[in-house]
């Protein structure tokens, strides 16, 4: 039995192409469980942070700091009453979230998290996750449909107007980063999503990198895009609060609601995923080949531990600083005991067994972390599109951007 | 890579296409008839997968799927009205219609039966690896003509769809 | 059990195509009608792709360009039914009959 579980850790292909069923099952579990994980700790990062860049504290009172916020709201959220439309239509009603949510989870089966860590390589990755992303337009509008009301049924045809608009600018800089693979040693490019992480390494840049700065501009395409396609801010326009009273999940309440909810946070950290393998070097550490050798590897291993250390200390500094009144020890205790939860996990990142499996995914999850701000930050700064501004930056400005990126990469390519 | 359990998939696989088509024909609510479809297509695209066809399976999730299905929805958004699900559903000469249907059936099951050994064991091991690649070379090769015009004739189409749909011209 | 052959998918073809024509003949809804062609062409599809595992990848471009031309005609559908809903407010294809004496 151990000897089946450490063969295994030794393989070197992914569990799809293995044909194993019972590790793909635990990757998937495993994915799951991270992917719910990291929408509870979004959904407290994003009113916190929000809050900071609006000069004020966010939720502080339910545990210390906010921190017991995402779970007494998905408490709150499971106990609602379930309301149904009296003149709607049960069953698309029914699975319109069923839907969303299938297609937002199932763009995990690709993502890389590591050169063997993703569920399956398929060697038309990129294909499969661009296909499966446009099946979510689907669900969005069998959601305002069923709804059987006026602004349910405005925000629906919005939105998916909207995501389909720049499904196109987006696919256009997805093929731009896939033809760059293309210019390998080798000669052959790839769609796998492992197969560009590992042309990037062969060709010694990030993509976002090459031909300086081409691949700036398919990344900046790519990343205005994703955010109109998940519907955030600034291009939240069917689903702003002020605008439309929530769009197409207006009546979804309780658990639906938040099946709506979980797939928009799983969709953001699936997208900033791709945007992370196909440009900014996947599960690569910064600079592999200019800082190599044993010492620059051994300083690069120590930044998992480094980082979880960082996030004890300052949670042991908002400890000091609680206020020293006999109602608050409960919340004290607690932070302390949450911050002394960070450290081991640093310690324990320490070990050098679990420092270099660990490696890979620190690093893919540190890039992802990084876009997860930077939505949470456009949030906080960019006013809000009008529709017509919104069908005109994706049609006139995006698309012409995108095309010529790809013919100058292409002439760039073959003259080089 | 080995196939595993083709035998289940493939009949699980038909079993969901064909069975979606008979919910398309048969429904009364045209949204329902469309969401049967969607399940019909991915169905088949799970079996371009087992045809060692990863590329044609892809396109048919992105295109059909994910483009021709938002615009049937659009379109039965636009047009459905409550009087044309109250009414009779199937014509009046329907019988005739099954009848002629199930005799073009026959014709290909007696063309089956008949050349059942014409196409046996005779199956090339295709390298799922490449085919993309291999679709490129052949499509940009041999068949860049008709790559050109099909881009055509979906610009016509493009065209053709915004003048028809347009209030005035 | 026996080994999944070519025959197998050309089965499933016939019988989507079959399902596809009693679509296309007794149903009154046009957009039923026409999604019904969309399962006729898919039919065609399986059987293309089905044949290019024995004889190349060609059947795989041919299934290509038809799933290219069943977008652009599925448009062009769309948007005559949407101009006849217009004029004629009735989704019936039995009330098509301007022309008829």
């Amino acid at each position: 039995m151990i000897e089946y579980i450490t063969s295994y850790l030794k393989s070197d292909t992914t569990p799809g192409q293995a044909g194993n069923f019972l590790w793909a099952f635990i990757y998937i579990l495993l994915i799951f469980l991270g992917l719910s994980v990291a929408v509870i700790a979004m959904n407290w990062l994003e009113r916190k942070i929000l809050a900071h860049m609006q000069v004020r504290l966010g939720p502080m009172r339910v545990g210390p700091h906010g921190l017991l916020q995402p779970i007494a709201d998905a408490i709150k959220l499971l106990i609602k009453e379930d309301i149904m439309p009296s003149e709607s239509d049960p069953f698309v009603f029914w699975t319109a979230p069923l839907i969303v949510v299938l297609t937002a989870f199932t763009v995990f089966i690709v993502v890389p998290f590591g050169p063997t860590h993703a569920v399956t390589d398929m060697n038309i990755g990129v294909l499969f996750m661009l296909g499966v992303s446009s099946l979510s337009v689907l669900g969005v509008v069998m959601a305002g449909w069923a709804s059987n009301s006026h602004y349910p049924l405005m925000g629906a045809l919005r939105s998916s107007a909207q995501m389909v608009s720049y499904e196109i600018a987006m696919g256009l800089a997805v093929i731009s980063a896939v033809l760059m693979t293309s210019f390998n040693p080798s000669g052959t490019g790839t769609l796998s999503m492992i197969g560009i992480v590992q042309a990037q390494e062969a060709q010694s840049t990030w993509f976002i990198f090459k031909f300086f700065p081409l691949g700036l501009i398919a990344f900046f395409v790519f990343a205005v895009a994703m955010v109109a396609e998940t519907n955030r801010a600034p291009f939240d326009l069917p689903e702003a609060e002020s605008e439309l009273t929530a769009g197409f999940h207006t009546e979804y309440s309780g658990f639906r609601w938040s099946l709506f909810f979980l797939a928009e946070y799983s969709a953001m950290i699936a997208v900033s995923s791709i945007a992370v393998t196909l440009w900014l070097g996947g599960w690569l550490r910064p600079f592999p080949h200019w800082l190599s050798g044993e010492t620059w590897d051994l300083v690069f291993s120590l930044f998992p531990g480094l980082t979880f250390l960082a996030m004890a200390g300052l949670t042991f500094y908002s400890v000091a600083r609680m206020p020293k009144h006999p109602y608050f020890r409960a919340q004290t205790m607690g932070l302390a005991g949450f911050g002394a939860l960070l450290g081991l996990i640093g310690l324990v990142l320490f070990a050098p067994l679990v420092r270099d499996r660990v490696q890979d995914i620190y690093w893919f999850a540190a890039k992802v972390a990084g876009f997860m701000y930077l939505y949470i930050w456009y949030r906080g700064t960019f006013p809000r599109y009008r529709f017509d501004q919104l069908m005109k930056v994706g049609w006139k400005i995006l698309l012409p951007i995108g095309l010529g990126v790809l013919i100058v990469t292409a002439i760039l390519g073959i003259a080089l | 890579m080995q196939p595993v359990a083709t035998t289940f998939f493939f009949y699980f696989l038909a079993l969901v296409t064909v069975i979606s088509g008979v919910l398309v024909i048969t429904r009364r609510n045209p949204v329902h008839s469309a969401l049967a479809l969607i399940l019909a297509l991915l169905g088949q695209a799970g079996l371009y997968l087992m045809l060692y066809a990863p590329f044609v399976a892809g396109v048919q999730i992105i295109l059909y799927a994910g483009g021709i299905m938002v615009l049937f929805l659009f379109v039965i958004m636009l047009v459905s009205i409550e009087r044309a699900q109250k009414e009779e559903q199937f014509n009046n000469m329907w019988v005739v219609g099954v009848l002629a249907a199930l005799v073009l059936g026959g014709l290909f099951t007696g063309v089956y039966v008949k050349g059942r050994d014409l196409f046996a064991g005779r199956e090339i091991a295709l390298p799922e690896q490449s085919n993309t690649q291999q679709i490129a070379v052949l499509l940009y090769g041999n068949y860049m003509f008709a790559f050109e015009i099909a881009s055509l004739l979906l610009l016509v189409a493009i065209i053709g769809a915004v003048v028809m749909a347009k209030k005035r011209i | 059990m026996v080994p999944i052959t070519t025959l197998h998918y050309l089965v499933v073809a016939a019988a989507l195509f079959v399902l596809g024509v009693i679509g296309v003949l007794t149903r009154r809804n046009v957009v039923i009608v026409l999604m019904s062609i969309e399962l006729i062409l898919n039919a065609v599809n399986l059987n293309l792709v089905a044949f290019s595992r024995l004889y190349g990848l060609h059947g795989q471009i041919f299934a290509i360009f038809v799933i290219t031309d069943a977008a652009a005609e599925a448009a062009v559908g769309l948007g005559i039914l949407i101009a006849f809903f217009r004029n004629k407010e009735t989704v019936n294809v039995d009330e098509v009959d301007l022309l008829k004496w």
